[in-house]
């Protein structure tokens, strides 16, 4: 029951905080005179829903209690019960977003299954137009919420704190706030289809998206109450970067997850409060009755694709640099060399960040924008190849030569980067204006897309888990299931999006659940190649499972690598070192005769992190 | 040990909290970018002749007046001075209720001229609505501090909660500076 406490009183909270503000919302809907509308009293009932839930789940006890001179409430539960609870410790809230994405991860991949199934023969098959969209929307809207908050909220929450040495992050509260800002989001999400679904898939243009179904709006205020979790996690990971590092980790020293984590912080700092305008116009036209694309008063639909896209551009680099960061993790420490050209990587990153700002239009070439705007923006497209050509360039460099260990995080480490060629090269025909005219909006776009996104982010993420599993929950995995389905993985994964390319060329249109019946032996294949890969993750469940409970117990440094998080035992200890560690050489100096990393115990005895 | 658990690293608390106040400004600061280009974007130049001019500039002026009190009052806190600072921070409490007043008045007045419906009237109340939102988040926390204040939880050696206060509400008066010449000058 102490486990539960805290869910049971934020819901309680979050019922009288709906009672109240959707009372506030009937009061101005029928002071305006507005009838045929519920959406005021949903959306007003759900800010303060959301607040009530909030202080409930444990932001008074841990925070507000202060704020009227009380003294904050230590939570009192620990051991498991801790994992449903308002903790503050980095590491719980890391294991938190991790089972939670996970979950969304395979339930996602449940309704991809479910599309495919209707698009395995032309025509209606399982579904209607209406579901299919609603079906298509969900699993796009999840997918990018795995995609950004997987790695930076488990990966960069558990581990980047003991990369740099530290003991907690920046704003433990803050920290814990932005994890328990995600269930509504969830609640919202699986509430749409009973309000009729949102068939706008996660971009949500309008006009359509102001005057569908309420599911809409569900799917406007998650969005948003995500965003304000993303900004919250941005926050907290620049500060830790820069307040927390120990004593010698210099930023030359810094991992270079940390670096993909602080530059991916960067931008959802910025860009997501952009976006939060956009979705908030649509949402005042919803319900305000205001008129920003209402094209008649004066509105225009194009801004909303401007602001979003200001966003949701950078928001891919926000889910590829942690990702590049893993990677070029894993293939160091598997190369047994040292990172090849990091400071230019480093530099990378940032130009990434900086190109990432000023692109944004490459979505909108079909969308009636101004002309002039084509060529810049297809130049500085363009451009961003460079920078990421470099990150290639330094996995290459550092495996040249190396003796490659060629375990599980290593392999995906190398599918990762085979994919991910391909989604750079494809997307060099969506950035040139004349051919995007032609593939935007077909299968061309999907396939491109779920290369960097699947291929790469899901693959980054896969590494991550497989090399970071053993020191999150102390034990060790089935080697022989982990590659089994990698290769499982990654064989299906290819033949399921090879011949999407060619679908989109030869005309068939995303977000549409029918297509010519010329392509239907093709995508019949695709579907049956789609389930065939989407198995593959029952392989991952089981081994991910049953190596928690009954897995081998796992050294503290499985990989012998030299990287601080594996110099603790696994899992790591309450409070990470027990003393502040002393940095005082370069993370990545393998077969560097007398390189150290750190030295963890300064003022006893040399129990120092050299060799390799 | 104790204290270098304290200052871990080169950081204090003090330090690290103010960067993650600066990062949360610059974070709002993209907001209230995409609400003036949005401003700029579809309306342009294009001003109505109906705005009440007197009525922006007087509580333009209120605004940054009361950024003055909120400097004292955090000045007051910092040299232990507790009369002054609670006597600053209801002067500072007092101008924020008479700029939400004014905007008030503002509204109603707009909805008359220029109702949410228009162009332009969609622009006016989700920029003047999303400051005044902000404005009215100040007042709470202002008078959280108040009374946080009088039960003597400040002292001039730690007074991080009021700082970062005030600190917030001089972003509220450099965002209502962005803002009102967007509305109310430019043509």
């Amino acid at each position: 029951m102490a486990a539960l406490t805290g869910i049971i009183k934020g819901l309680i909270f979050a019922l009288i905080g709906f009672i109240f503000g959707g009372g506030i919302g009937f009061l101005l809907i029928n002071a305006a005179g507005r009838s045929g509308t519920n959406e005021p009293v949903i959306a007003l009932g759900y800010l303060f829903a959301l607040i009530g839930w909030l202080f409930g789940a444990g932001l008074w006890d841990a925070w507000g209690r202060e704020w009227v001179g009380l003294p904050a409430r230590k939570l009192e539960v620990n051991g498991w019960k801790r994992y449903f609870r308002f903790c503050t410790n980095h590491k719980v809230i890391g294991v938190q977003y991790l089972v939670t994405f996970v979950f969304l991860f395979l339930f996602a991949g449940l309704l991809a299954m479910l599309m495919r199934t209707e698009l395995i023969a032309p025509g209606q098959t399982i579904m209607g137009p209406n579901t299919y969209n609603t079906t298509m929307s969900l699993h796009g809207i999840i997918m990018i919420a795995v995609a950004v908050a997987t790695i930076m909220g488990a990966f960069a929450n558990f581990f980047l704190p003991i990369l740099i040495g530290a003991e907690d992050v920046a704003f433990p509260r803050v920290n814990a706030l932005s994890f328990w800002l995600l269930p509504p989001v969830v609640i919202l999400l699986l509430l749409t289809p009973l309000f009729g679904g949102f068939d706008t898939g996660w971009t949500a243009y309008p006009p359509l998206s102001v005057i569908n179904a309420t599911g809409s709006l569900f799917f406007l205020m998650a969005f948003i109450t995500f965003g304000i979790s993303s900004i919250l996690g941005g926050l907290n990971f620049i500060t830790t970067v820069i307040t927390q590092r120990a004593s010698g980790m210099t930023w030359g020293r810094l991992p270079i997850f940390a670096w993909g984590i602080f530059t991916a912080s960067m931008i959802s700092l910025t860009a997501t409060s952009f976006v939060a305008v956009g979705l908030i116009q649509v949402v005042l036209d919803r319900v305000a009755g205001t008129s920003f694309f209402n094209a008649s008063q004066g509105g225009n639909p194009l801004l909303y694709e401007h602001i979003f896209w200001f966003y949701s551009h950078p928001a891919v680099y926000i889910m590829i640099l942690p990702g590049f960061g893993i990677i070029l993790e894993v293939i160091t420490h598997f190369s047994r060399k040292p990172l090849f050209a990091y400071k230019w990587v480093v530099g990378s990153f940032f130009f990434i960040v900086f190109l990432g700002f000023i692109v944004w239009a490459h979505h909108l070439n079909t969308s009636g924008m101004s002309d002039y705007l084509y060529i810049p923006f297809m130049v500085t497209t363009e451009l961003i190849s460079i920078p990421t050509g470099v990150v290639f360039l330094s996995a290459l460099g550092t495996m040249w030569l190396g003796r490659l260990w060629l375990r599980p995080p290593m392999l995906f480490a190398l599918g990762y980067l085979f994919n991910f060629l391909i989604g750079g090269v494809t997307g060099i025909f969506n950035a040139d204006v004349p051919t995007d005219i032609h593939l935007h909006d077909t299968y061309f776009i999907v396939a491109h897309f779920h290369y960097t996104m699947m291929g790469g982010v899901i693959f980054a993420l896969m590494a991550g888990i497989y090399y970071w599993f053993p020191k999150l929950t102390g034990r060790m995995y089935n080697e022989t299931l982990a590659k089994v389905h990698f290769w499982w993985m990654f064989i299906m994964f290819n033949v399921t999006f090879i011949p999407m390319f060619w679908l989109g060329i030869n005309g068939m249109n995303r977000r549409v659940f029918d297509y010519p019946e010329a392509l239907g032996g093709v995508n019949m294949f695709v579907s049956i190649a789609a389930f065939l890969l989407g198995a593959s993750f029952l392989v991952f469940l089981t081994n991910m499972v049953y190596s928690w409970l009954r897995g081998p117990v796992a050294e503290a440094n499985p990989w012998r690598a030299r990287t601080l998080e594996w110099q603790i035992s696994s899992p790591p200890p309450e409070e990470n070192f027990p003393e502040p560690p002393q940095v005082v050489g370069d993370p990545y100096g393998y077969g560097i005769p007398g390189s150290v990393h750190a030295v963890l115990n300064p003022a006893g005895s040399a129990l120092n992190t050299g060799g390799g | 040990m104790a204290l270098a658990k304290e200052i871990h690293g080169a950081y204090s608390r003090l330090h690290t909290n103010r960067l993650g106040l600066w990062l949360f400004f610059l974070s709002e600061l993209f907001i209230f970018a995409a609400l003036i280009s949005s401003r700029f974007y579809l309306q342009g130049f294009y001003r109505p002749a109906e705005l009440n001019q007197l009525l922006g500039l007087v509580i333009s002026v209120i605004l940054v007046l009361s950024s003055l009190t909120a400097y004292r009052a955090e000045i007051a806190s910092a040299h232990g001075d507790q009369r002054r600072f609670r006597l600053n921070i209801l002067f500072t409490i007092s101008l924020g209720l008479i700029f939400l007043i004014g905007v008030v008045i503002e509204w109603r007045e707009g909805f008359h001229f220029f109702p949410p419906s228009t162009g332009f009237g969609t622009l006016f109340f989700t920029m003047t609505g999303v400051h005044a939102f902000h404005v009215l988040t100040g007042i709470i926390a202002l008078t959280i501090l108040y009374f946080l204040g009088r039960s003597g939880r400040f002292t001039s050696g730690s007074y991080w909660g009021v700082e970062g206060v005030v600190k917030y509400w001089h972003f509220v008066d450099v965002a209502w500076v962005l803002i009102y010449p967007t509305l109310y000058l430019v043509s």
